[in-house]
């Protein structure tokens, strides 16, 4: 009889040897005269316990991790196969491990459980479900449908993703694009290249869900090149979805028309940025444009386009396919659904975790993180990327809500969540977040381009105790001037952090530097 | 003697990955990449070709070139070593690292051993952000990455060309 074994590909766990792990298991399996079947799944997310090495059995998948390839023969030895407890290593079913039990996933919840490139995995699990429902709808009932979700756009400005539809539906142009944001270049983020390797064909039925709503015949999917693997499986989901017809001149046969390209950016952070992005397509320096005209106007090759992020377009074939109630139905106050939240940084059991709005900070931190890697007590935790600011203790029950983080100058982004323990040395986190935007700034607009460099300076100099006050002064100065004259969100953002170390972590800036 | 993974660039090869792809809307970017991917860099000498074929001037193509971090104007060593400097794997000691890595090689960011076995550079978030420190080795990603594991690694790396050569 031949035993299912499950060992993801997905870059964490190959990271942490998965590939290793999976050729041990068919060595040992054909030492030892048994038949194994290994499928290379996705990633359940639970990257403390990757690799993550499941067995079905008749009573559901069983769970053993983390796996290192020297486990191998004593799992087997223990009885893997039969799906046995005696290993320490077990994690028992592995639905009913706390971490995934205790989460709410509409759109996560595939990932991990299939193989990500089969198409019969995709549709026994709902897959395409939501865009055969669309085939047989107008553009209009499509876009309510979305509207009625209050899905909002997960890549961190959060505009209401129907009504930016409705403008492209309503702007008539004989061409119009699907552009999906897949530029996720915010630290401690992962959902997006976890959809990607995970559940590929989830983004292309959001995609072509979306060139439906709005009448886009051509995707384009803008991938940032840190994501090789991401490239990869995602590259050969599109030829199989349209040797399948689920892309194409006619999709399942509705005469209707969806193509997708993935493109590859070129390490630059600022195309995250939808206009930077659009420039970059387009083949030129990803610089930012001037809003108005909005995208959904004039966006692509000057075309009406829907700019959207990987997570916003993955929300909707849940949303097509079980009504956009259903969704609505998850979430406080303005911020329906759910969030993907990427617990990373000095977590002790980092991961994905898809949570309704509303959660407290601290729940997810101790009830699913588990707390800090080191276990030193935590100290700060930065949310919503590079540009977003760092929360002391006093702010972590706050839930997690869009208008709840903006009030106190926070914001939720993409979702990432970065910890850390009380070795930081927050002036040095103030630092790099100005050193960041040196780095990264498309240069167009002076207080983003000059201002990120003199922050460093500003910032050494208060390090070095030189004039200290006098430089604090500057520093919330130059602070201001970036937030209210940059352009874009690159330089009105990166004060942000860089703030809310002066607030709440003032000492650490009364302090000199230790040595670099 | 170093052994480059690249084969030598030559006018016409460039010009062939540049003919099939100037069809494509937005083509300047794929056609970088599609270079650099064969070379290893992106020769000076492209640059007039792309600008004539894409009815570019030499300035915007050497402004786009110079705008990407990932684009390169010279030939990196046998491995590009890509250390995430990114928040996530800072509060995982991603700052140790580095200072280690510069200091064992050698060299700073953006260079390459004499030896031309190893181009270091810093990389923004890898995604693999749950599990740092992270280092990309060309398309591979480590995770966890200790000073004592980045030693081994440089070991593995610079043994393979002994055995190849």
């Amino acid at each position: 009889m031949t035993t299912r074994l499950f060992v993801p590909r997905e870059t964490t766990a190959l990271a942490l040897g998965a590939d290793e792990v999976a050729e041990r298991i068919e060595a040992e399996a054909e030492a030892r005269g048994v038949e194994v079947e290994l499928v290379r799944n996705g990633s359940r997310g639970l990257f403390w316990l990757e690799p993550l090495v499941e067995v079905e059995t008749p009573a559901g998948r069983i769970a053993y991790g983390p796996v290192a390839p020297e486990d191998v023969a004593g799992l087997l030895d223990a009885g893997l196969l039969e799906g046995s407890a005696t290993s320490p290593l077990c994690q028992g079913p592995t639905e009913e491990i706390p971490y995934l039990q205790a989460q709410q996933r509409l759109t996560f919840s595939r990932i991990g459980v299939t193989d990500p490139l089969s198409l019969e995995d995709y549709c026994a699990h709902d897959g395409f479900r939501g865009l055969r429902r669309a085939l047989g709808l107008d553009s209009q009932a499509i876009i309510d449908e979305v509207k009625a979700s209050g899905l909002r756009g997960r890549g961190g400005a959060a505009f209401p993703t129907g009504i930016k539809w409705q403008t492209v539906l309503d702007a008539p142009a004989a061409q119009k694009y699907i552009v999906c944001n897949a530029d996720e270049g915010d630290s401690g983020t992962f959902a997006d290249r976890l959809v990607m390797e995970c559940d590929p064909y989830l983004l292309i039925e959001g995609m072509a869900i979306a060139g439906l709503a709005v009448g886009a015949t051509q995707g384009y999917v803008y991938l940032r090149s840190e994501y090789p693997l991401a490239q990869e499986i995602f590259n050969e989901a599109i030829a199989r979805a349209e040797a399948a017809g689920y892309l194409g001149g006619d999709i399942l046969g509705s005469g209707q028309a969806f193509h997708l390209e993935v493109r590859l950016g070129a390490g630059a952070y600022i195309c995250g940025e939808e206009t930077s992005l659009l420039e970059s397509l387009e083949g030129k320096r990803g610089m930012v444009r001037f809003k108005p005209p909005l995208p959904a106007i004039e966006g692509l090759f000057g075309q009406p386009t829907v700019v959207n992020n990987v997570l916003s377009l993955a929300a909707v074939p849940f949303i097509l396919g079980d009504g956009g109630q259903a969704y609505a139905d998850y979430g406080m106050g303005r911020s329906r659904g759910t969030l993907a939240l990427q617990l990373a940084g000095n977590v002790q059991r980092g991961g994905l975790v898809e949570l309704a709005f509303g959660t407290t900070l601290r729940q997810l931190m101790e009830e699913f993180g588990g707390g800090t890697f080191t276990g030193r007590p935590l100290r700060a935790v930065q949310v919503g990327g590079p540009l977003g600011a760092y929360l002391p203790e006093s702010q972590w029950d706050l839930p997690l809500d869009y208008e709840a983080f903006a009030e106190v100058g926070a914001v939720l982004g993409h979702g990432g969540v970065v910890m850390f323990d009380d070795t930081v040395d927050m002036a040095e986190q103030a630092r790099f977040a100005m050193e960041f935007c040196t780095v990264e700034s498309c240069g167009k607009c002076t207080p983003c381009r000059i201002g990120s460099v003199r922050g460093v300076e500003v910032i050494d100099r208060i390090r070095a105790g030189e004039r200290r006050e006098a430089n604090l002064a500057l520093l919330a100065d130059l602070c201001e001037t970036m937030v209210d004259g940059s352009l874009c969100a690159m330089g009105g953002m990166t004060p942000f952090p860089v703030q809310s170390v002066m607030k709440h972590f003032p000492d650490d800036l009364q302090r000199d530097a230790q040595p670099r | 003697m170093y052994n480059s993974p690249f084969p030598p660039w030559t006018p016409q090869l460039v010009q062939d990955e540049i003919d099939a792809l100037k069809h494509e809307p937005g083509a300047l970017l794929p056609i970088l990449h599609a270079i650099q991917d064969r070379f290893g860099h992106i020769p000076r000498e492209a640059v007039p070709l792309i600008a004539e074929s894409l009815q570019l001037t030499r300035a915007e193509v050497h402004g786009v070139i110079s705008f990407y971090h990932h684009f390169r104007t010279s030939p990196p060593g046998r491995h590009v070593v890509q250390i995430c400097r990114a928040e996530a794997c800072q509060a995982r000691g991603a700052r140790a690292l580095e200072s280690h890595a510069r200091e064992t090689l050698g060299i700073d960011y953006h260079q390459t051993t004499a030896d031309r076995e190893i181009t270091l550079e810093p990389v923004y978030c890898l995604g693999n952000c749950a599990c740092g420190p992270s280092l990309r080795v060309d398309d591979r990603i480590l995770a966890r990455v200790t000073p004592e594991r980045f030693d081994r690694l440089v070991d593995e790396l610079t043994t393979q060309v002994l055995k190849v050569s």
